[in-house]
């Protein structure tokens, strides 16, 4: 701080001066752009999608009616089998998904908090987060290659008389899908299994608990925050995603139907079927609040 | 609990397997991009440098990047803006709704992106607004805004007051208190906020896909359309090589400075 301060005089001053004893007004000033940003553009926008969810298209030329009211839409969706079939497919693999990285995040998340000495933990560390930087459409690609006819896997599998998938198979959405999610599981796990105090596992063992009792007893319970909060990640992530399984698979996924009839220029169906993924992610979250993830994200 | 020697060797063994899984495609997509054959088969037929060239000469590649670095420039800017104006609403004044703040800033992250997406994209339609590089930093600012906050947030709570207290005492009204004090005690926290914001927008292809409109390309969505037509292949193998190696920077920064964008 070298430049002497600016004189007392300006406007500036007077209006720091006169906002000084007005802590509403400044309160307000600092919130009104942060707030009215995300009510407008978001808020608004979900208000917006759910009108059109009610809105009637027309049948000789689709075009969609504002304000003409209708539950077209909400009728096709529930009707319609493959609407069904779609959504319980992509809630499956979302689940599968969670499953999938719980299994592959326990073990390594386990040996970095409590098996790995300081150099290694640091190391692996860096390496968990490293391929979350590396771009999402560039780690699907990769898997598209592995996938694909004449790819890595059909060359690893063939030898030993295994056929490789192939492109098309949703078995590859929850492979490609578990891949890139991973680290989002890992992380808290990590985190969760750094926060059990050492002591509490030397008190089980004094009290004669064997390690897999330990584990089950005491270590399992005091991990549900974490790893629950690692499936809101991968939970959701699979389950607004549309650009993985159109890339690795035939099998459509709700995004798929959202993006493909927003496209289509049947909005109102777009629309009414958005409300699916939303009410199912916010019952997600009611649940995952109770089991206290919240406060290990 | 001391965990037996044949436990110990398992868990080795099952977490170099994983790193293993997390990096072999990224190995793969390494590999091809000096791969000489226009047809991806493996192993590859040999090695080249020739698609290095041919990618720096493409122009829809140095359209699209800078569509990306446009897009994230805006966004970060956006979001560092309003996420530091609201962190400093939460710490600093205790008001109805301020535990709202933070989920009404994290509802775009925590929904399913196509959500966002749909939702920004069927209301520019609605009132009328063409989709483009506008509609694209409005929606990644909106998924960004978070990040600031929180790295913002939880620096200033780190931050004592005291010297602020003595800046006002001193003299200093709120413009220069925060100009010399506040501002510079947050610098690291925006730095690694930024960093973060801009990494999302430049990799972000869920919500773009939806407010990009069909002239305007980022670089995820030129990747996007050009893995589809197999005589791009090539190309995009250089675009993904040279993207990976562009991820080691941010952990390389976030490493230094120390901050919470490692995560």
């Amino acid at each position: 701080m070298t430049a002497p301060l600016s004189l007392p005089s300006s406007r500036a001053h007077r209006f720091a001066t006169w906002l000084h004893r007005r802590p509403r007004v400044q309160l307000g000033l600092l919130l009104s752009g942060p707030v009215g940003w995300m009510l407008l553009a978001y808020f608004g926008s979900l208000s917006i999608l759910l009108l059109n969810a009610f809105w009637a298209t027309d049948s000789f030329s689709g075009q969609v009616q504002p304000f003409r009211w209708s539950l077209d839409a909400f009728g096709q969706i529930l009707t319609n089998d493959v609407y069904r079939t779609i959504a319980v497919r992509t809630v499956a693999v979302a689940a599968l998904v969670t499953l999938t990285d719980l299994l592959l995040a326990f073990p390594i998340a386990y040996y970095m908090a409590r098996v790995a000495g300081p150099r290694v933990r640091r190391f692996m560390v860096i390496a968990v987060v490293m391929p979350l930087w590396a771009a999402y459409l560039v780690k699907v690609y990769a898997w598209r290659t592995i996938l694909q006819e004449n790819g890595f896997f059909e060359w690893i599998l063939t030898p030993f008389g295994i056929q490789a998938p192939g492109l098309g198979e949703i078995a590859n959405s929850w492979i490609v899908l578990s891949y890139l999610w991973l680290p989002y599981m890992i992380l808290p796990i990590y985190a969760g299994f750094e926060r059990i105090p050492p002591s509490l596992l030397e008190a089980s063992a004094d009290l004669g608990g064997r390690a897999g009792i330990t584990f089950r007893r005491v270590v399992l319970p005091l991990m549900v925050p974490a790893a629950v909060a690692g499936s809101i990640f991968t939970f959701s992530l699979t389950l607004g995603d549309y650009i993985t399984p159109d890339l690795v698979s035939d099998a459509k996924f709700i995004g798929n139907v959202i993006y493909d009839n927003s496209s289509l220029g049947n909005v109102p169906l777009a629309a009414a079927y958005s409300l699916l993924p939303i009410l199912i992610m916010i019952g997600y979250l009611l649940v995952a609040r109770r089991l206290g993830a919240f406060e290990s994200l | 609990m001391t965990e037996s020697r044949w436990v110990r060797i398992g868990l080795r063994a099952v977490s170099f397997g994983v790193l293993a899984f997390l990096y072999l495609p990224l190995l793969i997509v390494t590999i091809y991009a000096f791969n000489p054959s226009r047809i991806q088969t493996w192993p590859p037929a040999g090695f080249t440098l020739h698609w290095f060239g041919e990618a720096a000469a493409n122009p829809a590649i140095r359209g699209a990047l800078l569509n990306s670095l446009l897009a994230g420039a805006g966004a970060t800017a956006i979001a560092l803006v309003l996420g530091t104006l609201a962190a400093l609403a939460v710490h600093r004044f205790a008001f109805f709704g301020r535990d709202t703040v933070s989920f009404l800033f994290v509802l775009p992250i925590a929904l399913p992106g196509v959500v966002t997406g749909i939702a920004l994209r069927t209301t520019f339609q609605t009132v009328g607004v063409d989709l483009g590089l506008m509609t694209i930093i409005i929606g990644h600012a909106t998924f960004c805004v978070v990040i600031a906050y929180n790295n913002v947030v939880a620096r200033l709570r780190r931050l004592p007051r005291s010297p602020e207290e003595a800046s006002a005492d001193l003299g200093a009204d709120t413009w220069t208190t925060f100009r010399r004090v506040t501002l510079p005690g947050m610098g690291t926290a925006l730095l690694s906020g930024g960093l973060l914001a801009f990494a999302l927008s430049f990799d972000e292809i869920i919500v773009t896909n939806f407010t990009a409109g069909p002239g305007t390309r980022t670089i995820p969505i030129w990747i996007f359309t050009a893995i589809q037509r197999p005589s791009e292949l090539p190309v995009v193998n250089v675009v993904a090589f040279v993207l990976i190696l562009f991820s080691a920077i941010p952990v390389y920064l976030a490493q230094r400075i120390g901050g919470d964008a490692g995560r």
